[in-house]
């Protein structure tokens, strides 16, 4: 079998975490709303989360899906739209992907851990 | 309707300029009737390219006012609204002299998309029966009008961003043939369309089925082809060959 | 000279609209995750940044972020259609029915906040 190009491969990663975000892209749309009825408060968000597995899994499929999904979007908008070259547009994508994971890990376990529950 | 038309036409190749020309205007007249007449009448050294003056042989597609058009199907009162016609050169392809273009890439990479028919059997075998309502005949009968005009070719901006993109017509072949059931080389054509240039570089903007003159819509093809391609890495990650 | 005239067409515009939004989106993930953070280490320093973001300059920024990300799904919904299942009808009425939705998100959310 030939083997895919590299631009396969991200292809496919990129629809496939772009399904996963459909679903939580909606959820996620839904209780914003629902949320900022009534204002919004630390005390709010942490009730919600703090403790909660189910919003635990959630949110830890939601930042691995973007930690997937935005870095290849953005390397290909650097490809196609500036001069950088590609080594240089990898190693971005490869930088966002961590800063997201490890930005979005530390904010998820933290609010699952926070309020003393 | 006034007499003349005022018509800027590009002279030059890469480096050139835009020269303006008045033409008279004639009933039915085509933007390919227009440059015709100042290269018969006004300025003989003119260079430009046509054929069969018809929208069948696709040699006189130019730029007209922004859009890539064949001049020959394309009539003077539906695109000189505001009385001004503007024509150039193709995009995204180099320029040999004034209108006409070098078409050396663009059939360039038809080979490399394996644009070409692979053929399986010989006289001594019998015919293969393709059937109108099936499938994969309905599938290639969608884009197999393509006559290689290179309209979509300049309307796509991902040719413009990616030089090694193999673009909409080379890839609308490649779906068609891989939905020939005579051709044999869907193995060489998958990998061909999957390579940095290929078909996952679409982002399906559609400016190829916006101007299409045959009404092709090389964003579906080039769909059909993510999918097979896809299909076959999947395949070769999770070890089902064939 | 018109020489973008080729782009100007309903799915080039949703192009653009999907990688802007994109782009914003991928900006403001970090800040998003910056912001939510303060809740950890204190809450009051989340309310005391949240009353902050009480004036309509920020509401609006922040309505303009839900209809980005509203409409960065509906256009990517609709290019997932077009590249899995090949949907050729009405391409164009998506791209509509995709903006006009991610709109009334964006309204429903400025009804909504406070």
């Amino acid at each position: 079998m030939p083997s895919a190009g590299i631009e396969t491969k991200l292809w496919v990663w990129q629809r496939a975490s772009a399904a996963v975000l459909g679903l939580c892209v909606i959820v996620h749309l839904i209780l914003i709303i629902i949320a900022v009825q009534g204002g919004l408060s630390a005390g709010e968000i942490i009730s919600r989360v703090s403790g909660n597995v189910a919003w635990l899994m959630f949110y830890s499929v939601f930042v691995i899906a973007v930690a997937v999904h935005a870095p290849i979007g953005v390397r290909t908008i650097l490809n196609e739209m500036t001069g950088l070259k590609t080594s240089q547009t990898y190693l971005v994508m490869a930088v966002l992907c961590l800063v997201i994971l490890s930005m979005g890990f530390r904010t998820v376990i933290g609010l699952y851990n926070a309020g003393g529950v | 309707m006034s007499n003349t038309i005022k018509v800027s036409v590009w002279r030059g190749q890469t480096e050139g300029a835009f020269e303006d020309f008045e033409v008279p205007r004639q009933p039915s007249q085509t933007v390919l009737d227009v440059i015709t007449y100042i290269q018969r009448n006004i300025d003989p050294t003119l260079s430009y390219r046509f054929a069969c003056r018809v929208g069948v042989c696709g040699s006189c597609a130019m730029t007209v006012n922004g859009r890539p058009r064949w001049t020959c199907r394309t009539h003077v009162d539906k695109v000189a609204t505001d009385g001004t016609l503007q024509v150039s050169p193709l995009r995204n392809l180099e320029v040999v002299k004034d209108l006409a273009c070098d078409m050396t890439e663009f059939f360039n990479k038809m080979n490399r998309a394996e644009g070409k028919f692979h053929p399986t059997k010989s006289r001594d075998d019998d015919f293969d029966m393709v059937l109108p309502d099936d499938p994969k005949r309905k599938q290639a009968s969608q884009g197999i009008e393509c006559i290689g005009c290179g309209v979509c070719y300049a309307a796509c901006d991902v040719v413009e961003w990616n030089k090694d993109y193999l673009g909409p017509a080379a890839l609308n072949r490649a779906w068609t043939l891989v939905n020939d059931v005579r051709d044999g080389g869907n193995a060489e054509r998958i990998a061909a369309v999957s390579g940095d240039g290929g078909c996952h570089a679409c982002h399906s903007q559609q400016g190829c089925v916006e101007h299409c003159p045959k009404h092709i819509s090389p964003t579906h093809s080039i769909a059909g082809l993510k999918r097979a391609v896809a299909k076959s890495a999947l395949k070769g990650i999770f070890g089902g060959d064939d | 000279m018109k020489p973008r005239a080729h782009r100007n067409h309903a799915h080039y515009w949703a192009f653009v609209l999907h990688r802007v939004s994109g782009l914003l989106l991928a900006l403001f993930i970090p800040v998003h995750f910056y912001v939510l953070g303060m809740a950890i280490e204190s809450a009051t320093r989340l309310d005391g940044f949240l009353s902050w973001t009480n004036t309509p300059l920020v509401k609006l920024a922040e309505t303009m972020l839900v209809v980005l990300l509203a409409a960065h799904l509906t256009g990517g919904l609709r290019l997932m259609a077009l590249e899995f299942f090949g949907t050729r009808e009405s391409s164009k009425t998506a791209v509509a029915i995709g903006t006009g939705i991610a709109l009334v998100v964006g309204l429903t959310f400025l009804l909504n906040v406070r």
